[in-house]
């Protein structure tokens, strides 16, 4: 915020004429302005992290299971079930097909049931989670068919059970690729966080809605965007950075 | 040690099945280096991985030390399967795992303690020649490297039987040579018994006790290496161990006058290898004789010298020289037909 003296002089009237036009209320102040953007953005940017956070740490959690189930029970799989493996395809395809505004929506009561509300950042993790599984599974199925056959069958040929198979062939094998899905599901749950804000689910994307569309404050709008574009270029560069030294092929 | 009898296996293919072995049977004693040599397709890949349990086989039994691999299931397979080692054509390391890593992936998975993994992996390291690799990742070896890493892999968990699958197929002639060395120092040193797919002649003869030839999912023909090079007794055997002269330029220069001129195929095996007949024969008979083209090498440890003569003379002294010839080990024939001598 500027100071008194030399700013207070020469641009403290331009500075409120700025808070005057982007909120379109004459009585602002270009104080009063900040003192409004440091209460609202802030919490929602801390809101959109804390959502994203569980719904990927959960997201992962599953969608390992669910993914690795899909690569060892395919037929040419180390545990093939073919018919299992078929049911579940179809499963996850559903759970995909379904547009995540209607999730959201669907999955109302079962948040009230997990988290006791179906409104705020702690509500939407449960729609965010179940909507990141299908993709996620999809993702780490991807990551772990990289995988040569040769490898897994030097494994077999050496003795190893499915389970030492997995722990120590598997799963140490595709780690970069696992990470690059996970980054990517993460980047993917920021977006539908900000579809989640926009039905009461808090965060980032409520503040784009509630000021930048419902009050026509495009400054508002800018500000969640930068914010975004930010989060998504961390992230991108941390999992690209940890993919990398996972890998030394 | 290994006894495979009537074993047979098809795929399934668009095409309806495909029989890719058929009837097999060898039996391989403790210490035998026993290749399986044969054109893509012949089935020695097929066997190779049946023996191993990567496929399953139709019908046959596989006995390794008496036990049939092919009715065994879980935890009594993967015991078995931790009696054998193989090395892959294309490496199939670990790529996220160290060289240290790669080798003790065997003894990690069969629980043995660490101190002894430790122990037991260096000293492959030496053997293999890697002792300084153990702490770098596969990307940063070469070819030869990444198969001296799949051998030490394969000999960890101290196999009975070692199998080879085209191990030097993915790798260049000189790397191919010093690969061979060290399979064969360790056959020497440690005894133990080896089943070598290929399709080069080369490593049959470097590396192999006994070989079994393979031609549409059976074995056509099997025994010491040194009798069917030697000996061959069917077409293939013969393309795979005599070598096509069709390209050589005393064929060439012999093919446009035939007529009227005797050539002759010497084959001189061991002891008759190194004595000097050919001077013998020249004192003995008033012949005249060339030699178009020559070699020697040693096949399993034994030299085996092979000539094509040219012989001038008398029928009845090129007749009584054949004999002195036959007298004295070698094996001599007249080469009739000048396509494949």
């Amino acid at each position: 915020m500027p100071d008194a003296g030399f700013f207070e002089l020469v641009f403290a009237r331009e500075w409120d004429d700025l808070a005057r036009s982007l909120t379109g209320n004459i009585n602002m102040t270009f104080e009063n302005y900040l003192a409004h953007l440091q209460r609202t953005l802030p919490q929602a940017t801390i809101d959109t992290i804390y959502m994203v956070s569980f719904a990927s740490l959960f997201a992962v959690l599953f969608g390992i299971i669910v993914g690795m189930t899909l690569y060892v029970t395919q037929p040419s799989g180390i545990y093939a079930l073919p018919k299992f493996n078929r049911l579940l395809g179809a499963i996850i395809n559903i759970g995909r097909s379904i547009p995540f505004v209607v999730l959201i929506i669907l999955v109302f009561p079962l948040s009230r049931v997990i988290v006791g509300t179906s409104i705020g950042r702690t509500a939407s993790i449960v729609p965010l989670t179940i909507a990141a599984i299908p993709f996620m599974s999809r993702v780490i199925e991807a990551a772990l068919n990289e995988l040569g056959r040769g490898i897994i069958e030097a494994a077999v040929a050496a003795g190893a059970s499915p389970s030492q198979i997995i722990f120590r062939v598997v799963l140490p094998e595709s780690a970069p690729g696992l990470v690059s899905g996970f980054t990517l599901t993460i980047i993917n749950l920021i977006t539908f966080s900000a579809m989640a804000g926009v039905i009461g689910g808090g965060g980032l994307g409520h503040i784009a809605h509630s000021y930048g569309v419902a009050r026509f404050r495009t400054d508002m709008l800018v500000y969640t965007i930068i914010i975004l574009v930010v989060l998504v270029q961390i992230i991108q560069a941390v999992g690209q950075y940890i993919s990398r030294r996972l890998d030394k092929r | 040690m290994l006894e495979i009898n009537n074993l047979s296996k098809s795929y399934a293919t668009p095409d309806g099945p495909l029989l890719a072995l058929r009837d097999v049977s060898v039996r391989v004693n403790k210490g035998d280096v026993f290749g399986f040599i044969g054109l893509s397709g012949a089935g020695k890949t097929s066997l190779a991985r049946c023996v191993s349990v990567l496929e399953k086989a139709d019908a046959g039994e596989i006995l390794l030390n008496g036990l049939d691999l092919t009715k065994l299931k879980g935890g009594a397979l993967r015991n078995a399967r931790r009696k054998m080692g193989m090395v892959f054509q294309h490496f199939n390391l670990l790529m996220n795992a160290t060289i240290f890593e790669n080798v003790a992936f065997p003894l990690r998975i069969a629980g043995r303690k660490k101190d002894k993994i430790r122990a037991r992996v260096l000293e492959l390291l030496e053997v293999v020649g890697l002792s300084d690799k153990a702490n770098t990742y596969p990307a940063t070896l070469s070819g030869g490297q990444k198969q001296r890493v799949g051998i030490a892999r394969a000999l960890a968990a101290e196999p009975e039987l070692v199998i080879c699958d085209e191990a030097t197929s993915a790798l260049d002639p000189d790397t191919t040579r010093s690969i061979l060395a060290l399979l064969k120092q360790i056959g020497a040193a440690t005894g133990v018994t080896f089943l070598v797919i290929t399709h080069e002649m080369d490593v049959i003869k470097t590396l192999c006790s006994h070989v079994a030839v393979m031609e549409g999912g059976q074995i056509i023909e099997q025994g010491k290496v040194i009798d069917v090079l030697t000996h061959p007794q069917t077409e293939t055997a013969r393309r795979f161990f005599a070598k096509d002269h069709s390209e050589e330029g005393w064929f060439k220069a012999v093919q446009e006058k035939r007529i009227g001129r005797h050539i002759f195929r010497a084959v001189f095996i061991g002891e008759s290898a190194r004595k000097s007949f050919i001077h013998d024969v020249i004192r003995r008979f008033d012949i005249k004789l060339s030699i178009l083209s020559g070699s020697i090498e040693s096949v399993s440890g034994t030299m085996v010298g092979s000539l094509i003569l040219e012989i001038k003379g008398d029928e009845p002294l090129l007749a009584q020289a054949m004999a002195y010839f036959r007298e004295n080990g070698v094996e001599i024939e007249e080469i009739e037909e000048l396509h494949n001598a």
